[in-house]
């Protein structure tokens, strides 16, 4: 029987033989990617032994530059965990820090055919490059510096072809947004995407995607490799590896296609990302307090470019917050050299260092009662990005330029005509 | 420890999220202060409502968000087992890992039509049965190694015990504490 992506990552990590759903495996990883949070006191457990400090990286990301003394003092501690093991990847507040899934793409730390575990949700995100990467618990981190194992439960695959092309104003956001309102939640099964309508989506597109996969509780959300994603990884990693396709005769509990054409701006209603959205033009009017645009969905130079061309010698509306935070500061320095930023601070929006920032509630962008926020960011959760009571729209990052200049919810189609992506 | 739990159990539906059990303003509090706060925002005052020994009876997708142990969460408070039709892989993840006895059992929220209802749940043959209607499901078993570690207290200990890691150290107690989510 044939193996999907997924399972032949698992089988080749986790001693050569085949798997299928429903197997425990115990498997090797190639990186451990530990973020400032797994250093507070309530989730750090002093390590005594680590199997291969060439395997960890270090990255602060959820607040920084710290914020207040806890985080500051969390951020001491893991300084003390990178010099106690020589850990060399290590992005500490400064030129090379950002979120961490930003930082592993920036680096192409994450290996396609090789498997990556962080303590965060959107570790999927790497899925973009072919690496089986996933989200785990702080003690799943600490058990994979020690032995340089974890284990998964292998779930069945739904694969997705994507054809054709987007249009006009229209992101991955959407795509994503989408399949989440259409098909709802993936728990217990790996979501695994290709086609031709691929070779018209950039890295970073895919990246968008790869990442919202945690939205739909995907176990993995990994691309096929073409040769964009080779060619990427190559030029920034030395490393061997062996990307992994699907078996012809591959067995998917589902194997669905989606014609981008005709996918239009959609926007997630508060509270929930699945099935909870709807056509842009449902909510337009919607008056907003705050707008964000950030993250490790929405934190890339796409992202970047596609806000710089709708605010492009506008203004955003008065009353309106235009919060803006790159993925990492390598994404802060390519926008910084496009023009992007001078275009966005031009237009009133005001452009943070790279963290998690407003998208995780934690600084830069909070908010308040009552408040009215839409975010090109993961997730909109009731109060995750400030008090309970406001509400969070989730969108793509055009849709929310669209609507920082226009004090309301807003469709993108009335700032931009061309292709986005 | 014996195989057989029962308890009353208590319904949530489906997507419940681990933001609503561990909100982001005490992520990083101490255990007993999160402990406090579960389902603060969607039931505010359930913590006191429910006693150590209840059942949570879940719909699908139970744990869907964060990486946060949104299960250390339900242990400290004594729930003795979640089961849900379905879980969120990360969350069953931090059941096994923080020793949280976590079953899926498709239909089971439908096997409970009321709160108050008691549950009873074999881990010898993974039934779960409805006392008050005597109705029963079987659940999907869970893994021999994954239920010892559920019902061993999790990860930390067997690290513990193979001088990996060091002992648990307290939180410091200060007033203020960092917000934000993973």
């Amino acid at each position: 029987m044939g193996m999907t992506m997924t399972e032949k990552i698992l089988a080749r990590w986790s001693g050569g033989g085949p798997v299928k759903p429903g197997d425990l495996v115990v498997v090797d990883i190639d990186a451990a990617v530990f973020i400032d949070n797994t250093f507070f006191p309530v989730y750090w457990r002093e390590i005594l032994k680590v199997a291969d400090p060439g395997k960890i990286i270090v990255v602060f990301d959820h607040r920084v530059p710290a914020p207040d003394r806890q985080a500051a003092a969390a951020q001491v501690v893991g300084r003390e965990f990178v010099k106690k093991f020589g850990i060399k990847r290590f992005h500490d507040v400064g030129r090379d820090v950002g979120i961490s899934h930003v930082v592993v793409a920036d680096h192409a730390y994450a290996l396609p055919g090789t498997i990556l575990v962080c303590a965060d949700s959107h570790t999927c995100s790497a899925g973009a490059f072919n690496c089986a990467a996933r989200g785990v618990g702080a003690p799943d981190m600490i058990y994979a510096a020690v032995t340089g194992k974890t284990w998964f439960r292998v779930g069945e695959t739904v694969r997705y072809d994507v054809e054709g092309r987007l249009g006009a104003g229209v992101t991955t956001k959407d795509v994503f947004l989408f399949i989440a309102n259409t098909f709802g939640d993936h728990a217990n099964q790996n979501v695994e995407i290709g086609g031709p309508g691929l070779q018209h989506l950039s890295i970073n597109a895919r990246r968008t995607i790869a990442t919202m996969g945690a939205e739909i509780s995907a176990d993995f959300t990994i691309f096929e490799a073409d040769d964009t994603v080779i060619d990427y990884v190559r030029k920034r990693n030395t490393k061997p590896f062996e990307a992994q396709s699907p078996d012809k005769d591959a067995v998917y509990k589902a194997r669905r296609t989606i014609a981008l054409n005709d996918i239009e701006p959609l926007v997630a209603l508060p509270d929930a990302v699945l099935n909870n959205s709807v056509p842009v033009n449902k909510v337009a009017g919607e008056k907003i307090n705050q707008a964000f645009i950030g993250s490790c969905a929405n934190g890339t130079l796409d992202d970047f470019a596609i806000a710089a061309r709708v605010l492009n010698g506008r203004r955003v509306a008065d009353g309106v917050r235009l919060i803006v935070t790159p993925g990492s500061q390598e994404v802060y320095r390519q926008a910084l050299r496009a023009g992007y930023v001078q275009t966005l601070v031009e237009a009133g929006a005001i452009v943070t260092n790279a963290t998690c920032g407003a998208c995780s509630g934690g600084h830069m962008g909070v908010l308040g009662p009552g408040e009215v926020c839409i975010t090109a960011s993961t997730r909109n959760f009731k109060g995750r990005m400030g008090d309970p009571s406001a509400r969070i729209f989730m969108a793509s990052p055009a849709t929310v330029a669209a609507s920082a200049v226009s004090g309301v919810i807003a469709h993108p189609g009335e700032f931009t005509t061309e292709a986005l992506v | 420890m014996s195989d057989m739990i029962s308890g009353r159990v208590w319904k949530f539906g489906d997507n419940i999220n681990t933001d609503l059990m561990l909100p982001g303003d005490v992520h990083m509090a101490d255990e007993a202060i999160q402990a406090r706060h579960v389902f603060a925002a969607n039931r505010p005052g359930w913590v006191d409502e429910m006693k150590p020994g209840d059942i949570i009876i879940g719909g699908k997708n139970y744990g869907t968000g964060s990486s946060r142990p949104a299960a250390r969460s339900l242990r400290n408070i004594g729930i003795a087992c979640l089961v849900a039709d379905s879980i969120n892989s990360l969350m069953f993840r931090n059941c096994v890992n923080f020793g949280l006895l976590a079953l899926e059992c498709p239909g089971v929220s439908k096997l409970f039509p009321e709160e108050g209802q008691i549950a009873e749940v074999s881990l010898e043959d993974f039934t779960v049965r409805n006392r008050t209607t005597g109705a029963e499901l079987k659940a999907q078993p869970v893994p021999l190694n994954l239920l010892t570690l559920m019902r061993g207290g999790g990860i930390y200990p067997v690290l513990e015990r193979e001088g990996l890691i060091g002992p648990k150290k307290a939180v410091p107690k200060t007033a203020k504490v960092s917000s934000g989510h993973d």
